[in-house]
């Protein structure tokens, strides 16, 4: 019974297998260059199973081989750092890309865990997390204009019309702007940067968004007059002109533009300023962002990336009459005789903190008051001053 | 084994000049337009895809002829011609990253591109096809591999210049580069009376 159910079974079997490969495949046709045959012969189909089952076994175990003898040990950690950097692969670290600082972080440990600009201090933790290193505090950078020149303020020496780019229109006599030191216009730093973070004022200005610029350095790479550089963003002072033309010069060029009058240098309470070239430079280790240069710059050339400054309040019970705090005071707003309540004269007070550190009671508090005439507007066209 | 050295030569030059792939043949498009923007990848890619074109048609050449012949297997030949190129081109990867590093993270990332290119598998093809010795098999890889690094080179090189050209803006990008490989194909029909295979 048994045997015959399956010699039954296989001629069935066998019968089935035969229509299939002697009728149907013909004519489903071979294809390519391999000449139709009548009838597919039946070794060709089992040696090619066969052939190419070997093949891949053959490769699957050479793989395997190859694979096992040559693995390549990657630090988890590596994976890990890569995935908390930002990935813009800006090269602001100096390694090749996220990859690059990732894999040098892990695997030296004289690479510091807080290189990487745009991920500012919260990618820094996470690396030193991952890595077992120290964080250290990051000092938030910030690209900086230095001009203020828009074309409402400055000269121009001619009309430009060729291609709306600055290196382009550098290529054309350094470009239209009278002074050679000074922002074009022409929005290359705006492409440049891959955050959004440039804006054009309506004075054809780069304005930078602090909450945007992560301080990459592609627009500084990017402007051909050098006029974007990367600076420390707490240090909110900064002299916007590069000229380094005579003062007599700069003036007939730029209403904005620093004419190396030496006011600032003598206004400076911490000796930050110094002339050099025609133009005055901050020094910002000594800079205490005090805002004093800003009022006595008589051309404005000095800006501060303080929107509001808070001035100082002198808190009555706290105040002992010590008087150190009207001495100190740059601008005479404090008054009040030895002994008795200080005041401060909140017209005057132009928030440059020098009061506040001194007070031997801790009676000062600095309190953001709203803005008052008595702050000087920053003379240049564009409106808020989004920074 | 009987040489025909005269033959080796000519197959060279029509492989590389007078049948160039790219533009006689028309084919490896997508990676001949993908890596051309810039010269540093068309030439790390003209340097890999040589390589693995040589290696490739040897490997598919010694099996086309001592088991796919031997067996009747002609009609696999797609099938395993193309699993032979992926099988080694993943080995090579694996290798290169272990022993020379600094090479694989220069050329890595094409050796992930080549394996389903159309040319690799188009040379082992064309041998089987010819039924070309071992000598005139190489000869053609290496051929079609400098042609192709030939065109990567020469496409790179016009690309890199028309970024400043004044393209209008319907052609910018993809198109006016077909149409430039559509000009240096017909600067490259002057080849085709040099020699008569």
């Amino acid at each position: 019974m048994y045997e015959q159910l399956t010699h039954i079974f296989t001629q069935v079997l066998t019968h089935i297998v035969g229509v299939f490969f002697n009728n149907l495949l013909p004519q489903i046709g071979v294809g390519g260059s391999v000449e139709t045959l009548e009838k597919v012969p039946w070794d060709n189909v089992v040696y090619g199973l066969v052939v190419l089952a070997a093949l891949g076994v053959v490769f699957g175990i050479a793989l395997a081989i190859v694979a096992a003898r040559f693995v390549v040990k990657t630090d988890p950690k590596v994976e890990k750092v890569r995935d908390v950097l930002p990935g813009a692969n800006c090269g602001a670290c100096g390694f090749a890309g996220c990859m690059g600082y990732a894999e040098a972080v892990v695997g030296n440990p004289d690479v510091a865990v807080n290189m990487c600009a745009p991920g500012k201090s919260a990618v820094a933790e996470k690396i030193a997390e991952i890595t077992g290193k120290k964080a250290e505090k990051v000092d938030p950078k910030i690209a900086r204009v230095f001009c203020q020149g828009g074309n409402s303020l400055s000269q121009r020496k001619f009309i430009y019309t060729g291609v709306m780019d600055c290196t382009a229109a550098v290529l054309a006599a350094g470009g239209d702007k009278s002074c050679e030191y000074g922002c074009l216009g022409y929005a290359t730093c705006m492409r440049a940067c891959p955050f959004e973070a440039i804006t054009m004022s309506a004075d054809n200005l780069p304005i930078i968004s602090k909450e945007k610029c992560t301080a990459c350095g592609k627009c500084v790479a990017a402007c051909p007059k050098q006029v974007i550089e990367l600076a420390v963003e707490s240090k909110a002072v900064v002299i916007s002109c590069h000229s380094r033309d005579k003062g007599a010069d700069t003036k007939k060029k730029c209403q904005v533009g620093c004419i190396a009058c030496g006011i600032c240098v003598r206004t400076c309470p911490v000796d930050a300023i110094k002339i050099d070239n025609n133009v005055a430079r901050i020094d910002h280790g000594k800079c205490v962002v005090c805002g004093l240069c800003i009022r006595k710059c008589p051309t404005n050339a000095i800006r501060d990336y303080i929107p509001v400054r808070p001035k100082a309040f002198i808190d009555p019970s706290k105040c002992a009459g010590i008087d150190v705090c009207e001495k100190v005071c740059p601008v005479s707003a404090i008054s009040g005789d030895i002994r008795s309540v200080h005041v401060v004269n909140q017209e005057k007070c132009i928030g440059c903190r020098m009061c506040e550190s001194r007070c031997p009671k801790k009676a000062i508090t600095m309190i953001e008051a709203p803005s008052s005439g008595a702050v000087k507007k920053p003379a240049q066209a564009q409106e808020p001053v989004t920074v | 084994m009987h040489i025909n050295w005269e033959h080796v030569v000519t197959i060279f030059i029509a492989s590389a000049l007078i049948n160039n792939f790219v533009f006689s043949r028309y084919l490896g498009l997508c990676i001949f337009f993908g890596v051309t923007k810039k010269m540093e990848t068309a030439v790390g890619m003209s340097f890999t895809f040589t390589a693995v074109m040589l290696i490739g048609a040897a490997l598919n050449w010694v099996i086309y002829e001592y088991v796919m012949i031997p067996f009747h297997l002609g009609f696999l030949k797609i099938v395993i011609f193309i699993g032979v190129v992926a099988a080694f081109v993943q080995a090579a990867d694996t290798i290169m990253k272990k022993v020379t590093p600094a090479l694989y993270y220069k050329l890595g990332i094409y050796l992930a591109l080549i394996v389903t290119n159309c040319i690799i598998l188009a040379v082992p093809l064309i041998n089987a096809e010819e039924h070309y010795g071992l000598f005139e098999s190489m000869s053609l890889a290496l051929g079609s591999g400098l042609g192709f690094s030939l065109a990567l080179i020469i496409m790179a090189s016009i690309r890199e210049k028309l970024e400043l050209a004044d393209v209008p803006r319907s052609f910018q990008g993809l198109p006016i580069s077909f149409v430039l490989t559509g000009l240096i194909a017909l600067a490259f029909l002057g080849f085709s009376g040099m020699i008569t295979l």
